[in-house]
């Protein structure tokens, strides 16, 4: 699968037993993007918790947001530190920031060349990386720069 | 700030401080417990007590020694204190000492070890990737996309830290010159003998960008123990005590959370822990003599420095220079015994035992008159500690 970012073989994300980040993952797989929103205060939060950390609620519910966000930071592997990357480095991490979200952040990779000119505060969208040949089907949300 | 009218100030004092041969990662002769048990009959004999003497454990990061293996193996009579410290990384390395700090302070137990042993040869490597075929929970939020090692964890702090306070990558070079240059004078450093040049630090791989390979710390086999006693007890076994003066851990709001979420996401997650130590001990960061400051990664180092009042963001590049940082010339010395980046990566304890060496006046790298001796501990994980030793002088 060569439009992959990353090489086949890293570990596959599958949903946790206990239920938390279910909606989240199954959320990827039909390319929507879902994070925890409080009903009772509003607090946007992520990655998924048992309560809302803002007004500690156990009622605690997901949201649908638009797939697009700011590029907050990031960082570019050249050291392989498992074996599926091997020839796969130099890659590039970014986290986004999704300011219409409470300002959340996600982790990605760089959709594209890992060299291509980027910078602090680029607008990005979702790119909904589909991996339906796994074992264990899932789908990573890489993110691509917005010209 | 006042003063806190019940501070450990003055109150508690390490006796005694024991390291084994620091070796290269995967090259222990020894098990780890045997380089447990070999760093605290150091600590015994640098003590002057006999090892029964010992009634409390304290350790951190997981460590796999346990205190009642320990206290057998040392023929000790009896526990009246075990603890380990939450958190991975070294964040408990200072904690460690403020938890047997209050073990002896609360009369629990008499005469308590903080400790860590290292072998990653008989127990594996820290900067390896995940090796299962699938992950959940926190880790699937982030290894899929190749974040796994701590480098990768914690380098996009760094590249904020530059993009927000307008660090320069210049300032986190002078950093790891200072600790390479120190490793030069400190037979026990495992960099010894291997000084590092601007030139070659420019001209080596990247880890991750923004950290070169000497931006990051070592990994080795070893272990490390610090004794502390009463006050009291402590002025009965040598003439120069070193006083803990002040032990804090703690963390910010939610730095916990998983995904790169923390709220204050530019840390060393030192800033909470900070002003309070001061106030136990009683002192600011204008009284600091020595500093050994956590090298997991050169841009944690520089965050710290700021959190814990020695530079301002604005004043960090024109600060935290070589010339600076090195012993006995600079303004602000600093890790002094090469620390984790060329003496050793003992999760820090090595930095702790690097300022008592400080105060006693031993240090290989020795800053003249050294009274007062801060160390730090993990930062950037969810919890951090730091530390403040002082001579009998700072208690007047
Ligand atoms: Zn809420």
């Amino acid at each position: 699968m060569s439009d992959y970012v990353l090489p086949e073989g890293l570990p596959a994300p599958v949903p946790a037993r206990d239920g938390l980040d279910r909606p989240y993952w199954e959320g990827t797989r039909r390319h929507e993007l879902w994070v925890q929103h409080c009903p009772e205060c509003g607090t946007w939060q992520w990655g998924p918790e048992w309560n809302c950390h803002g007004c500690r609620s156990f009622a605690i519910g997901w949201d649908q947001v638009a797939p697009e966000g700011v590029l907050y930071s990031w960082q570019r592997p050249w050291h392989p530190v498992h074996g599926a990357l091997a020839d796969a480095v130099p890659y590039t991490v970014v986290l986004v920031e999704l300011p219409h979200a409470g300002g959340v952040r996600m982790v990605g990779n760089l959709f594209g060349d890992p060299m291509q000119p980027f910078a602090i505060g680029d607008r990005v969208e979702a790119v909904f990386e589909d991996h339906d040949d796994s074992p264990t089907p899932f789908t990573l949300v890489q993110w691509r720069v917005l010209r | 700030m006042g003063e806190l009218e019940h501070s450990l100030r003055g109150r508690v004092a390490v006796v005694g401080v024991g390291e084994t041969t620091y070796y290269k990662r995967g090259q222990s002769p020894d098990p780890e417990f045997v380089l447990v048990l070999r760093a605290i009959l150091a600590a015994c004999a640098d003590a002057g007590i006999d090892p029964s003497t010992i009634d409390g454990f304290c350790s951190y990061s997981n460590d796999r020694n346990t205190p009642a293996r320990l206290s057998a193996a040392l023929g000790c009579d009896v526990i009246r204190y075990s603890n380990m410290q939450w958190g991975g990384g070294g964040g408990g390395a200072a904690a460690a000492v403020q938890n047997a700090s209050a073990a002896v302070l609360s009369g629990s137990a008499d005469c308590v070890v903080a400790y860590r042993g290292l072998a990653q040869g008989q127990f594996g490597r820290f900067g390896q990737g995940a090796r299962s075929s699938t992950i959940s929970g926190a880790a699937a939020l982030t290894a899929p996309y190749g974040v796994m090692s701590p480098a990768q964890t914690y380098a996009m702090r760094t590249t904020r830290l530059f993009h927000d306070h307008g660090i320069s990558p210049d300032t986190l070079k002078a950093v790891s010159l200072a600790a390479y240059h120190h490793a030069q004078n400190n037979p026990r450093a495992v960099m010894y003998g291997r000084p590092l040049t601007p030139e070659a630090y420019d001209a080596s791989r990247w880890i991750t960008e923004p950290f070169h390979l000497y931006d990051v710390c070592l990994e080795n086999d070893g272990a490390a123990a610090v004794i502390v006693m009463s006050a009291e007890r402590a002025r009965d076994l040598t003439d120069r005590p070193v006083y803990v003066l002040g032990a804090q851990q703690g963390g910010p709001r939610r730095s916990g959370v998983a995904g790169h979420n923390q709220p204050d996401y530019v840390t060393s997650s030192l800033k909470p822990v900070i002003p309070r130590l001061y106030q136990q001990a009683g002192v600011t960061p204008a009284d600091v003599d020595v500093v050994q400051s956590y090298e997991n990664f050169t841009g944690a180092v520089v965050m710290s420095l700021i959190e814990s009042g020695f530079c301002t963001y604005e004043s960090a590049n024109e600060v935290l220079t070589f010339d600076n940082l090195i012993a006995p010339s600079g303004k602000l010395p600093l890790n002094t015994s090469g620390g984790n980046l060329a003496e050793c990566y003992m999760h820090g304890l090595g930095l702790v035992i690097e300022a008592v060496r400080q105060v006693r006046g031993t240090s290989t790298n020795q800053v003249p008159g050294a009274k007062v001796s801060f160390v730090n501990a993990g930062p950037m994980v969810e919890v951090v500690s730091a530390a403040i030793f002082g001579s009998a002088e700072v208690l007047g």
